[in-house]
């Protein structure tokens, strides 16, 4: 349903540094990892030195190309939920606008509903829908009037445009809003709106870019049980999202970018599988830690024993295994267990293991 | 829970839409919010035509400061700038703002339709709008300076000529300024732009008059307002001394191609990252 080839995005600086940086160039943070550098048909590290640091978020200083996007590669089945995990300035929204014809590849080629991205772009826009990271309702028209000129657009009469909308507004909940101004949905409905709109057409392949953004926990609940309907309709769903959880709950396979590259693309459980490692154990002591510490670091599957507080936290390669003989190795050191906690491998531990830093 | 949306296998059955279709479903969408917000856009682009009417045709004659004949060379000047004024902000406000922060240009940008008309389209609805305030205004001004020397409406192809010319040039003109002002620099494109268009647009004087000072008699060309101010001369009272229609028209047209052309590539950029 979508295949993306090698596909890149460089984002061309102005002025000065512009000029002088050779084309396809492109600038590198700091310490970039081995990986950006060495990907297929990545471009020559050019320009004027590192990113420039302002308010704690790395920001390119003007003039500079950036690489969005490098060589990525995805093949996304009919019918799948997929995801697209990564944090912010990952390439996420960037992948979402190449394959929805908003933002223009500078290399590789991509395919959507067996359109391609530039040349039939007018055609595979016909055959998605789009709900963008913050809402974009016409302000100029009513709630109702959002859906039918939608509609419209897409060559829909009125009066299908019309049904099709009161169906979609009851089914998500907002059809007493039907003649409201769109100011006045609260954040969750006007989310919904834009979902609404994206699948008044009918398309067949619906694309979300951090739709549960800014949401509160119920509302988010809420696009959750829609999404899974969706999904369960049998429709083509990608979305990106820096929540692991939502990731996690939701999407049948998913993809972790890092920096513009594709780090690892699975299916959520053996994504948990290639964690590092490990079950963290985490116990509750009454007595010396320290010595209790020692002792299930010496334990046989347990990797590191660390202190923190009145807590040990082991972290065993054998699971639950070797919690008996942590509890024995513990009150072998004079110490007494008072609480135990076991976390099983998760994204959040193989993102960090990938790229070397937190999600979010 | 029953389907929310069809089916996979129904989606988006292979009928065609035509292109047309989809511009004028967007043409009708700008009418409709055009429509709702009429006080605002007659406020917004005839109020201060009129007061110049009032002061310049009414008021300064009646006081005995300015002959009464003036208003026949005012009355054309103020068309044509209610006309520019009213294609130019149609546009020029929605695209800073939409593209600026609310975004709501987008969901046309993804209508299944090739982006440059989006562009054509947002410029044939601001010729509309400016070909309308032009309608209010002629009428309005009649009523408030009170009959005026020498006014023809013989010639009233030519006068709904050069006002469809000249709203669309403004609108293209709106077009690419709305795309290339940032929503924090608004207040310059009053500023530095329209406000010198206004004063030095022939709009109170004749473009024959300037003889007087010949370097300001070349430098107005540039302002596209002159042309249609001294289109209007040439339709509405033709016996002020005003452009050869000939020259208005050329000029109009290629002002138009230019900005376009600027406007179209500066929407490209907006639109398509």
């Amino acid at each position: 349903m979508i295949e993306t080839r090698a596909l890149g995005k460089v984002y061309l600086g102005s002025g000065f540094a512009r000029r002088r940086t050779p084309s396809g160039g492109v600038a590198l943070p700091a310490g970039a990892s081995p990986q950006w550098m060495s990907a297929a048909g990545a471009p020559r590290v050019s320009g004027p030195g590192a990113m420039a640091q302002t308010g704690g978020r790395m920001s390119p200083p003007r003039g500079m190309d950036i690489a969005a996007l490098v060589a990525l590669d995805l093949n996304i089945k009919e019918g799948e939920f997929f995801g697209l995990l990564g944090p912010n300035g990952a390439g996420k929204t960037t992948t979402i606008g190449i394959l929805t014809t908003r933002v223009r590849a500078t290399s590789g080629d991509a395919w959507v509903a067996g359109c391609h991205v530039s040349d039939n772009d007018v055609e595979l826009r016909r055959r998605i829908g789009v709900v963008p990271q913050r809402p974009n309702p016409d302000r100029g028209l009513n709630v109702l009037e959002n859906l039918v000129f939608h509609g419209a657009y897409f060559g829909l009469s009125t009066s299908e445009a019309t049904r099709r909308a009161m169906d979609l507004l009851g089914k998500f909940d907002i059809a007493d809003r039907v003649a409201s101004s769109v100011d006045a949905l609260s954040g969750g409905q006007q989310q919904r709106l834009m979902i609404a709109r994206a699948l008044l057409h009918e398309p067949q392949v619906l694309f979300l870019d951090e739709p549960t953004v800014g949401l509160d926990p119920q509302a988010r609940l809420a696009l959750w049980t829609i999404l899974r309907q969706l999904h369960a309709d049998g429709r083509t769903i990608v979305m990106t999202t820096h929540y692991m959880h939502e990731a996690d709950e939701l999407c049948d396979r998913l993809a972790i970018i890092d920096r513009g590259q594709l780090l690892a693309c699975d299916t959520p459980e053996k994504l948990r599988a290639q964690a590092p490692g490990t079950t963290v154990v985490e116990i509750e002591v009454e007595g010396d830690a320290a010595a209790a510490a020692a002792r299930c670091g010496a334990v046989p599957g347990v990797s590191s024993a660390t202190v923190s507080g009145n807590s040990v936290r082991a972290l065993s390669d054998r699971g639950g295994e070797a919690v008996p003989a942590l509890i024995r190795a513990i009150e072998g050191a004079g110490a007494r267990v008072t609480n135990m906690n076991l976390s099983s491998p998760s994204l959040e531990t193989l993102f960090v293991s990938l790229t070397g830093r937190r999600l979010d | 829970m029953s389907a929310l949306v069809g089916t996979s296998k129904a989606h988006s059955a292979g009928r065609p839409i035509a292109t047309s279709q989809i511009f004028f479903a967007m043409l009708r969408r700008d009418m409709r919010v055009a429509r709702r917000e009429l006080p605002f856009f007659l406020l917004r682009t005839t109020m201060q035509p009129l007061m110049l009417m009032v002061v310049f045709g009414y008021l300064l004659p009646k006081l005995g400061m300015m002959q009464g004949n003036y208003t026949t060379t005012l009355l054309p000047g103020v068309l044509a700038l209610s006309i520019a004024l009213s294609a130019v902000q149609s546009i020029a406000l929605p695209m800073v703002a939409q593209f600026g922060f609310s975004r709501e240009i987008e969901d046309r940008l993804l209508a299944p339709i090739p982006v440059r008309l989006v562009a054509a389209e947002l410029v044939v609805a601001a010729t509309l709008q400016g070909i309308l305030a032009g309608l209010v205004v002629l009428p309005a001004g009649r009523l408030i300076m009170g009959p005026i020397p020498g006014l023809e409406l013989a010639n009233i192809f030519q006068v709904l000529a050069v006002t469809t010319i000249g709203a669309a040039a403004f609108s293209a003109l709106g077009l690419f300024l709305g795309c290339a002002i940032q929503p924090q620099q608004i207040g310059l494109l009053f500023s530095t732009i329209v406000g010198p268009m206004i004063f030095f647009g022939c709009t109170y004087y004749p473009w024959a008059a300037l003889s007087k000072v010949p370097v300001l008699k070349y430098a107005v060309l540039v302002n596209p307002l002159v042309y249609v101010a001294e289109g209007l001369r040439g339709a509405l009272t033709p016996g002020v001394p005003h452009m050869d229609p000939l020259v208005v028209t050329g000029a109009l047209v290629v002002l138009l191609a230019v900005f376009w052309t600027m406007g179209l590539r500066g929407f490209m950029r907006r639109a398509i990252g």
